[in-house]
């Protein structure tokens, strides 16, 4: 389901153009405004249509195989930490969904690693990553294996 | 080339690709490398870059080690048992026993978690995935790493490793170019992560009108993942695995959740279990392989794809009975809204609601990539103290060439990592590269401007084809001198297609048909140094194309050597219909030769390393 762009709705600002994975929301140079450049290289990913600040940006079902009438649109809330879609099928039928997003203000909960204290030679030696042992929450350690009670070929 | 301007970037450590793995990757470095200068090349932008782009509703691998509820022993038995006993047990289990502490930290972070309200403990959808609102999951993750890089590139794409001048064998960076402002940039580096995508788009998809976009992985996947080692001449494990997905029709939504959550079933176009049916004439292919359970993905494509050939298709997933509990219903929607929404936009223009409906499912065209119930990658060493030798030269994850480690689709042989163990391998990786450059000490990197400007040219070059054939025509697509991407592209689906047991031929092939493949695509290639770009877009698809068509040669040279058919449902050997475990049960590796471009391949053993 490639994404198009609604002449009136856009205003050039090229979010769009900033997220998209695929590389294909580009900004018309006679228009001014985003436009879909390669629908054929479109996940349907909704990456851009999140990014829009004017939801400018939808949705039609693939050609191949989607009949016209539908529609899927998303409203991403940062702030609020939400995301809310609403389903229209080809018959009219609706169906709404809320879920969060985050529960924690946005990025505060992730560490600067430079801040924290230099690990030492000896943990650098060791098998262990960063928060661990004690981000595995177990009280034995990292497991291990005992390198004697290796086989080879077809065994299990 | 006088034109275009020339970035360079020294620094400690590179990761190429900024998804699950060069996220993890970029995070870990930093923590053990204060001192190092860390840096991500990404080909779009980080914040909505591979595979988890659009959000995931489930992490499909979290031991839960603890609630006892898994081990990682317990992870490699599973891994083995699905993959018909082929993966690299010792990768397996190093990343299954690091890869709680990783999705805690998710969950510290802010990434929503379900609770299981009896137990308060992580909701689990399956033995293994447990369920999560995760349609920021990629911004967040994206987030870790911009706190821990020194610097992110967005809008590069890297198109070739640089290696080291002054020892052999030894990587030295990467070079690309930036999509957006056509600038090149040399990377200069001591040790290079790769952490780029695996392949979607190298066989010829169901849809191939405007729905070729649809495909199961992301169409931005573009096999750099395997082409950059391959170029260099690094080792190759597992190519031939690749991956058939059982998923719903048209827009390959996701049956994870279905099956395990919701307890959806399969039966076929006349109401009937079908899996059973074809029990014996599975045993008589792969014998006890069967009885495992749970049993072989590959093992329940095949019975599907039997049963479609035998004129009792469409398979339907019964939703009927689930989705009458609201609760289920919801989940049933949410789990496409939040990692492919293509799916939900299906249904609603087919009007399928799957409380009224059961909806069709199908078998989905062949991917190659590293980290779902597949293990395709490069050969790499694995950790001091649980690899024999010969899966071990001295840092975990560093992959055949010096100085070059990998993560996620990268890696061979480690199945079933997924989201959380991808970013659980980039973190593996990077510590290892961490302590290589310490090893380094004082030792620098030689590259040679000849080395860099060399590719500078190879790399513009679709540029100048379009630009000097275009003036040849009055307009349109058909050229006498250049192929644009697209149209290599398509050439390069069809003949994987055909000849490599794509769908349109049930997944079969046999030798004549995998030689005469290889035949097809030794002249894509020749023509692929005529391929015109009519703009940067442009460039970083034919970029994309000319790292899919190697890492193509690459499965059909895999396909061609393992002479038995060891996942059916996955893809077929006709010469070689059977499960061959006297001969076969062995890892299989290549080597192109990057001066020559001849191919070798060896076996490798499979060391079990838990009962």
């Amino acid at each position: 389901m490639p994404t198009f762009v609604y002449m009136t709705r856009c205003d050039g600002c090229g979010h769009c153009v900033d997220i998209c994975p695929s590389d294909i929301m580009h900004i018309d140079k006679t228009y001014r405004r985003a436009v879909n450049i390669e629908p054929n290289m479109c996940w349907e990913c909704y990456s851009c249509v999140k990014a829009c600040p004017q939801n400018a940006i939808d949705v039609r079902g693939y050609a191949d195989f989607a009949p016209l009438g539908h529609s899927v649109r998303v409203r991403r809330e940062e702030e609020k930490g939400t995301i809310s879609w609403k389903i229209k099928f080809r018959d009219g039928r609706e169906k709404d969904f809320v879920s969060p997003i985050t529960t924690q203000p946005w990025g505060e909960k992730i560490p600067r690693l430079a801040d924290l204290e230099v690990p030492d030679q000896e943990a650098l030696e060791s098998q262990l990553l960063c928060f661990e042992p004690d981000a595995l929450n177990v009280e034995q350690g990292l497991p291990t294996i005992d390198k004697d009670k290796f086989k080879q070929g077809v065994y299990y | 080339m006088g034109t275009i301007n020339t970035v360079f970037e020294d620094c400690d450590i590179l990761v190429v690709g900024g998804g699950m793995g060069g996220t993890g990757a970029a995070y870990e470095a930093r923590y053990w490398g204060r001192d190092l200068k860390i840096v991500v090349a990404e080909k779009a932008n980080i914040d909505r870059s591979g595979a988890v782009a659009q959000g995931l509703y489930a992490i499909n691998c979290y031991m839960g080690m603890q609630w006892d509820e898994n081990q990682p022993e317990d992870h490699v038995r599973y891994a083995r048992n699905d993959l018909m006993g082929m993966v690299r047990e010792d990768l397996a289990y190093d990343m299954a026993r690091h890869v709680d502490s990783t999705v805690h930290k998710f969950d510290e972070w802010g990434l929503p978690f379900m609770k299981d309200e009896d137990t308060g403990r992580y909701l689990r959808e399956g033995k293994w995935q447990i369920m999560i609102h995760g349609e920021s999951y990629k911004p967040i993750v994206a987030e870790a790493a911009r706190k821990s890089a020194d610097k992110i590139y967005n809008r590069i794409m890297i198109t070739h490793l640089l290696m080291d001048e002054s020892k052999a064998n030894r990587v030295g960076g990467a070079v690309g170019f930036n999509v957006r402002t056509g600038d090149f940039h040399v990377f200069r580096a001591k040790a290079v992560i790769i952490g780029a995508g695996g392949a979607s788009h190298i066989f010829k998809p169901r849809s191939v009108g405007e729905g070729m976009g649809r495909t199961w992985y992301a169409p931005w996947s573009s096999a750099s993942a395997y082409a950059l080692p391959i170029q260099v001449g690094a080792k190759m494990t597992q190519m031939e695995n690749r991956i058939v997905l059982c998923r719903f029709k048209d827009g390959y939504g996701p049956v994870g959740a279905y099956f395990l959550h919701l307890k959806t079933y399969t039966q076929n176009a006349y109401g009937d279990e079908y899996e059973s049916k074809w029990y014996e004439q599975t045993k008589q292919l792969v014998g006890d392989y069967i009885d495992h359970h749970p049993t072989p993905t590959c093992l329940r494509n095949h019975a599907f794809i039997e049963e479609v050939k035998a004129g009792r298709g469409p398979i339907h997933m019964v939703t009927k009975e689930a989705f009458q509990d609201p609760h289920k219903e919801t989940v049933g929607w949410e789990n496409f809204l939040g990692m492919t929404v293509g799916q939900a936009v299906v249904w609603a223009s087919q009007d399928i609601d799957p409380k009224y409906v059961n909806p069709e499912l199908t078998t989905s065209e062949p991917y190659v990539m590293g980290s779902h119930a597949t293990c395709s990658g490069a050969w790499a060493s694995g950790p001091e103290d649980l690899s024999p030798d010969e899966y071990q030269w001295g840092y975990n994850r560093m992959m055949t060439v010096d100085g070059l480690f990998g993560a996620g689709d990268a890696l061979g042989g480690t199945a079933h990592a997924f989201s959380s163990g991808s970013f659980t391998e980039g973190r593996l990786a990077a510590k290892a590269a961490v302590k290589y450059i310490r090893d380094l000490k004082n030792e620098q990197i030689k590259i040679s401007e000849k080395q860099y400007q060399d590719l500078k040219t190879v790399v513009f070059k679709p540029m100048e084809n379009y630009t000097v054939g275009r003036n040849e025509i009055t307009g349109g697509t058909v050229s006498p001198s250049y192929l644009l991407p697209i149209q290599g592209l398509q050439r390069l689906e069809k003949i994987m297609d055909e000849y490599a047991g794509g769908i349109s031929v049930n997944y079969m092939t046999n030798e004549p048909l995998l030689l005469r493949g290889l035949d097809l695509l030794a002249t894509l290639q020749e023509d692929l140094d005529h391929i015109g770009a009519e703009d940067l877009h442009q460039l970083m698809r034919a970029w994309e194309l000319k790292h899919r068509t190697i890492a193509s040669e690459c499965v059909v040279q895999h396909t061609l050597f393992r002479k038995e058919t060891r996942w059916p449902g996955y893809y077929y050997r006709g010469d070689h219909m059977q499960l061959d475990d006297e001969n076969w049960h062995a890892l299989t590796l290549s080597r192109r030769d990057p001066e020559s471009g001849e191919w070798e391949m060896e076996k490798a053993p499979v060391y079990h390393i838990v009962d």
